[in-house]
């Protein structure tokens, strides 16, 4: 048997395809994008040389730090949101919710599996001001409060919490679900015992159930900052990065940057930069995971 | 904090979940705020939005402008959804099909093989090269974005469902590598002795043993995947340009961006047309797709 599963020729087979589409489409690109860097141009107009004239271009444009702060801000605030009130979900699921706990979860988890193009649409029309009002104003309006109504999607710092709040309505039930799984890996005598000596509500959850969770809270954290780090698709879809570039992430500000002017060279570089901040995080992750087992 | 919190976590002798017994102290924890207005209002913020959608979907121009925000319509206006569909979301829905599916199932069947050699079989390298698929998780797309674009246009493939179904299988190799492995390493090598002793040869062992005793795996990769993929818009922008080739999100991108702002109605029924195939999964398996998609994230 041994010799079976040695065959040399049988793990080419098996391995192999994967292997070549792998390297082919991933790997390889990911050299070439580094590549890329030193170089400007596009694949239309030919590329030049420019040895690390983007970096420096990168360090002393003041669009490739307002995307930054956009990103970080951003990640910041959504994973807040969304850890935060996913634990709150989780609470709820596992100390309110008896028998109806399975269903609501269910619920309360679709939308993290819609297509955000839809959901922007939808968002789009919650907050629209013209040619009719949306959701949003139509209720200010109803309700008296008529000095609120504004563009919501107009403005730079409105808009900021419209993606905010979109993303975090959406990926909230899926950090309740996982940090749920969490409590429920509690097991129930630490809480009894703890009642007993007199420890409830917001004092239970203080000194019991934040240590006990801190684990998976600590990696849904770095799993969200690290997947709003990259945010695209809710932004291009609901603002399109505007008004102006104060939506724009350092995603589409690289996206923009070689598809609308050509540059890919500069691209690249800010994909790079992208590239390190994730691989930052990532790091944080393993760092985070041998602590737990050390 | 007490004695009793020094027992050691190991003497618990049960690990029932906590929440059928802990129910009886939740009255302590708020002043007996009534569950279930906590739970409405989840409800309402969570799929008030989507009623309304689907609500909205249904009315004609003049209601929007005419009647408020919440009145229901005053009939189904399905000449929305037609239009919707005529006008391009029926196109894209067949492109995401056309792109989607062979994506899906390149990925199981090279998933599948590769976790295999790499899980099952014995080899110097197994490792390295597990640790390599591993590390494609963690790259941002935009990193392989531009010079795949070199790529295609080189060979042509700009604007062809053929540069997405490649870049789809590729970009779904990592994970689906990761979680498939995880899966063989729970078969017993004791079922794929008796297989050898019986004669069989690897390949046999591989389809006729292995295969059958990750199917469950197979469905939720599956899962995770079509999600992923059916909800990709970075690829679909920046590989495909011409209108009668795009997928569902750039499609409804392009035509909430033609239609949007003139004709609520259509747009609605084209977000809705974008949300059902999802919207139809998720009923249907909905306890599997939670489990794929949190199992894909935190490790372990």
């Amino acid at each position: 048997m041994e010799a079976m599963l040695r065959d040399r020729k049988a793990i080419l087979v098996f391995v192999g395809p994967a292997l070549l589409i792998y390297s082919v489409v991933i790997l390889v690109p990911i050299i070439w994008s580094l590549v890329y860097t030193v170089f400007e141009g596009s694949v239309i107009g030919g590329f030049q040389f420019v040895g690390l004239h983007n970096y420096a271009e990168l360090f002393s444009d003041p669009t490739f730090w307002q995307a930054f702060l956009f990103t970080v801000k951003y990640a910041v605030v959504v994973t807040i949101g969304q850890v935060g009130i996913g634990l709150l979900l989780a609470l709820l699921y596992v100390f309110y919710l008896g028998k109806a706990s399975p269903l609501i979860r269910t619920l309360v988890f679709f939308p993290v599996v819609l297509p955000t193009v839809a959901v922007a649409a939808l968002f789009k029309k919650i907050f629209e001001i013209t040619p009719t009002y949306g959701l949003v104003n139509s209720l200010l309006h109803v309700i008296h409060l008529d000095a609120w109504i504004q563009p919501w999607l107009g403005q730079a710092g409105s808009a900021f919490w419209v993606i905010a709040i979109m993303d975090i309505w959406r990926s909230m039930g899926f950090y309740g679900v996982l940090l749920f799984a969490g409590l429920v890996d509690i097991p129930a005598e630490i809480f009894e015992s703890a009642k007993i000596d007199g420890a409830s509500g917001w004092r239970m959850v203080r000194y019991i159930v934040l240590p006990l969770l801190a684990p998976i809270l600590f990696s849904s954290f770095i799993f969200s900052i690290n997947g709003t780090l990259k945010v695209f698709d809710s932004v291009l879809a609901l603002t399109n990065g505007g008004p102006g570039q104060a939506t724009t992430p350092l995603t589409l500000y690289m996206f923009t940057t070689a598809f609308s002017n050509g540059e890919y060279g500069y691209g690249s570089t800010i994909a790079t930069a992208l590239a390190i901040m994730c691989l930052f995080v990532t790091l944080l992750i393993f760092r985070s995971a041998r602590q737990d087992v050390g | 904090m007490g004695q009793a919190l020094t027992k050691p976590i190991r003497e618990t002798t049960t690990t029932t979940p906590p929440h059928g017994r802990t129910k009886y102290f939740a009255g302590k924890l708020l002043a007996r705020i009534p569950v279930w207005i906590l739970v409405a209002l989840l409800l309402i913020v969570v799929l008030y939005p989507l009623i309304w959608l689907l609500l909205s979907s249904f009315k004609t121009t003049e209601e929007f402008n005419t009647s408020a925000f919440w009145t229901l319509p005053s009939g189904l206006a399905w000449q929305n959804y037609a239009q919707a569909w005529n006008s391009g979301m029926g196109t894209y829905f067949l492109n995401s099909v056309l792109v989607v599916f062979p994506s899906l199932l390149l990925v199981l069947v090279f998933s599948l093989a590769a976790s295999f050699g790499l899980e099952v079989m014995k080899w110097r390298f197994n490792n390295v090269v597990l640790l390599i698929f591993l590390a494609g998780i963690m790259i941002p797309s935009q990193m392989i974005l531009l010079p795949l674009f070199t790529m295609y246009f080189q060979a042509g493939l700009i604007n062809t469902r053929w540069a997405l179904i490649i870049t789809y299988t590729a970009a779904s190799l990592p994970l689906s590598v990761f979680l498939m492995a995880g899966f063989f390493k729970n078969v017993p090598r004791t079922i794929i002795e008796a297989a050898v002793l019986d004669g069989a040869s690897i390949y046999q062992v591989f389809f006729q043993v292995a295969v059958p005793m990750v199917a469950n795996g197979l469905i939720t990769i599956g899962l995770v995947n079509f999600f992923f993929l059916w909800n990709d818009l970075l690829f679909s922008l920046t590989f495909i340009s011409s209108d009668n080739l795009r997928t569902i999100q750039t499609g409804l991108l392009n035509f909430v961006g033609q239609y949007g702002q003139i004709d609520w109605g259509p747009t609605f029924a084209g977000a809705a047309i974008a949300v059902f195939p999802t919207l139809i999964v998720y009923l249907i398996l909905n306890q599997q797709v939670i489990k794929g998609l949190t199992a894909g994230s935190i490790k372990g």
